[in-house]
């Protein structure tokens, strides 16, 4: 028998249901046994505080390999614990992309050997994410990508991004696509309308992520294959999903917490932290997302976790890096949809744990007995002030700093070890 | 002036344009008088950085900042460090750390500016910034056409040309509907963004309904990347549409005056009989009142300072 501990007073959140109940949760030997049994192991007094399944974050940067200054696997890791992201699906667009078994084999093995969470790799759909010859996708399947995707870039020829999905389907695997037409897109910093008009800003119209999700959702319809659309940040973008998800079951979208929270406004007097990839929309947009949020068109919460160093970032607005940091704020910032009374916290862990589980289609996300025991202890109420220099990320940009928000993550546990407990938490 | 640095028309309150206006005035005679011991400031350091070719506005500042007996140092950068490969704020901090009064910044990235304003101790003046904004050429368009118009308020004033990319289209605009003139906007669908119209001014695809019964024409250049990158089918296809020939301007007020920040590109967006038509063009004005106006900017700034 290995480790068996047993929680008792949580308030037990779990995703499938759609109210929290008090309980007891007994895990053991990296499993979760029983939900409300007695007490065996070791007792964990969670004294009120909600218990849940971790989070699983689709599209996380680790900088590894080629900018490890901005991030490695350790303290992505460490970023990760704290906040209470159990699962890192991450991002291939690294330096050099992750474009070929050998490469993904280097990235598995650094994951295993500094990672405190699971890793659970993306490969490249092409060869250097430049969208134009696909990888080894037979060989990168086999050895362990669960997705493919090409980051940031979208395949801007349509026949190739036909010719490679028909290949991919012969193996069941998922495409994450960034549904944002490549050539509207490019050398853009912002969403075009009237902000980007009085800052000068070289903007992007958000008929781009229309054309760029009735692209690739038109395309995925033809052949029988996993899509994911990783973030769907406008009103239009959203009305066209809304349409395709009724013509293909196995679609399923994502968005980012930042674009849940704030809107272009925000990037004030060109503050390059709220530089992001798609950039932040108006509020009509950001009203709509939280719409589509509360009906349960939106599949899952995501922080889109991107470093920058700060010399990335300390530039003009349109020369600065795209991207922020999201592994130690996914948790408040969404628990904000909860506190605005949008979201139950059970909905809102549909959004970041069990949803990202059947999406990448890993038995993970749920508290039901026999479920692996990737745990949460969470405060939702506590008040916390973000500060980025007290990171556990190398890289600190992240829009949120100075910001105060409500939620702390007290433990978290993966295959049953404790790999974070926080100081306020008593054992 | 309220503000350290002037990065954008909003800084200024509308008394300190009038401030501005007035003392720019003053200084506009004395230049024409050649009084040249009237203008001295008492000592003071102005660095003209330069992250963007220009000839003109370069000149007319270092020619204003001479004028008041500061001493002016010019740096192209376009030319210098950044190649080295120096960042914005290195290059900020290391002229900063030569203790000027003033720091007048031309950069081809909006935004720039204000980012560097905000690393240094002395005030900034902006000189263009990417597609953002250059206030002083506004507020030297502004003079000239209280100048000649002999008021400031209640005009209808046409913007014609690439407004997407034009920080002296934003600034105008900021100032113009600062002093409720009735602004309209005139360009290719594709060189004016429509988000415009959201903010209340008028938007014309058609020079020809842009222009009529305006008092005020601004014609802005048209610059070779607009063609390069296919915003542009042919300069004369241009011309044809938005060229300010003297058949479209007959459709302007009787004494409309035409304006161009410079340098013009004669017939592309200007035909060069108009433009040297010295009752309608009131071009060579701009350049001079550019001089007296930056001077009393930087007389305003660097008071400011003592």
């Amino acid at each position: 028998m290995g480790k068996q501990f047993t929680f008792i007073n949580a308030r037990v959140i779990d995703p499938k249901v759609e109210s929290a109940t008090s309980g007891t949760l007994t895990i053991n030997d990296g499993l979760i046994e029983k939900r409300d049994g007695g007490i065996k192991g070791k007792v964990i007094d969670c004294g009120g505080m909600c218990l849940a399944p971790g989070i699983i974050d689709i599209g996380v940067k680790v900088c590894e390999p080629g900018e490890k200054h901005k991030e490695s696997f350790r303290s992505a890791s460490n970023a990760a614990a704290i906040g209470g992201v159990t699962s890192l699906v991450t991002r291939p667009d690294t330096k050099p992309s992750i474009d070929n078994p050998e490469l993904l084999e280097f990235f598995k093995n650094r994951g295993r050997e500094f990672s405190k969470v699971r890793i659970f790799p993306t490969a490249s759909l092409t060869k250097k994410n430049n969208g134009k010859k696909m990888t080894e996708i037979g060989f990168l399947h086999e050895g362990g990508a669960v997705a493919f995707t090409d980051g940031f870039n979208s395949i801007p020829n349509t026949k190739t991004f036909y010719t490679i999905l028909k290949y991919a389907s012969d193996f069941d695997t998922l495409i994450i696509g960034h549904p944002q037409d490549h050539f509207l897109t490019q050398n853009t910093s912002a969403s075009s309308g009237v902000f980007a008009s009085i800052k000068g800003l070289s903007s992007s119209p958000n008929i781009a992520e229309k054309i760029g999700i009735e692209r690739d959702t038109a395309l995925v319809n033809n052949i029988n294959i996993r899509y994911h659309a990783d973030q769907i940040t406008t009103k239009i973008g959203l009305d066209v999903l809304r349409h395709a998800k009724k013509n293909n079951k196995r679609l399923t979208a994502g968005t980012s917490v930042h674009h849940i929270l704030f809107n272009e406004l925000d990037i004030g007097n060109y503050r390059t932290f709220f530089k992001l990839k798609p950039p932040l929309r108006n509020n009509i947009d950001r009203e709509a997302l939280t719409e589509a949020i509360k009906e349960g068109l939106i599949d899952n919460i995501c922080s889109m976790h991107t470093p920058q160093d700060e010399e990335s970032k300390r530039l003009p607005f349109e020369e600065a890096a795209p991207g922020a940091v999201g592994l130690e704020t996914i948790l408040p910032a969404s628990l904000s949809l909860y506190h605005n009374k949008v979201l139950t916290l059970n909905q809102i862990f549909r959004l970041l744990a069990f949803n990202p589980a059947e999406i990448i289609k890993k038995k993970l996300g749920s508290l039901e007995e026999g479920y692996p025991a990737d745990i949460i202890v969470f405060d939702p109420d506590k008040p916390v002030k973000i500060d980025r220099f007290k990171f556990q990320s190398k890289s600190q940009n992240t829009p949120f700093d100075g910001f105060n928000l409500q939620g702390e993550n007290l433990l978290t546990v993966v295959k049953g070890e404790i790999i974070f407990k926080s100081n306020s938490f008593n054992v | 002036m309220q503000k350290k640095h002037l990065i954008q028309i909003d800084d200024l309150s509308r008394s300190e344009i009038e401030e501005i206006l007035a003392l720019a005035e003053t200084y506009l005679e004395l230049n024409k008088n050649k009084d040249e011991q009237k203008h001295h400031l008492g000592s003071f350091t102005q660095i003209n950085v330069f992250f963007e070719n220009s000839t003109r506005t370069l000149a007319s500042f270092e020619l204003a900042g001479k004028k008041l007996g500061g001493i002016v140092q010019n740096i192209q950068v376009a030319t210098s460090s950044v190649q080295k490969g120096e960042t914005l704020i290195d290059t900020a901090l290391t002229l900063n750390a030569m203790r000027p009064d003033l720091l007048v910044v031309r950069h081809s990235s909006s935004g720039a500016v204000n980012l560097l304003s905000e690393k240094v101790n002395c005030s900034v003046l902006n000189a263009g910034d990417g597609s953002h904004e250059h206030p002083t050429q506004a507020l030297l368009d502004f003079l000239t056409i209280k100048y000649r118009k002999k008021k400031t308020e209640d005009l209808i004033i046409a913007i014609c040309g690439d407004i997407s990319h034009s920080r002296v289209a934003r600034s105008n605009i900021a100032l113009l509907c600062k002093f409720n003139n009735q602004v309209r906007l005139v360009g290719p669908g594709n060189l004016l963004p429509a988000s415009f119209k959201d903010m209340g001014l008028e938007i014309y695809n058609s020079m020809e309904d842009g222009v009529r019964g305006a008092d005020v024409i601004m014609m802005l250049r048209l610059q070779k990347e607009r063609m390069k990158f296919g915003f542009i089918p042919s300069k004369r296809e241009y011309f044809n549409r938005f060229g300010l020939d003297n058949q479209k301007l007959s459709l302007a007020k009787d004494d409309a005056i035409v304006m161009h920040p410079g340098p013009m590109n004669r017939g592309v967006e200007i035909d060069g009989i108009i433009a040297d038509d010295l009752n309608r063009s009131v071009i060579q004005e701009q350049v001079e009142i550019g001089v007296a106006l930056r001077m009393a900017i930087l007389h305003l700034l660097v008071d400011r300072q003592k």
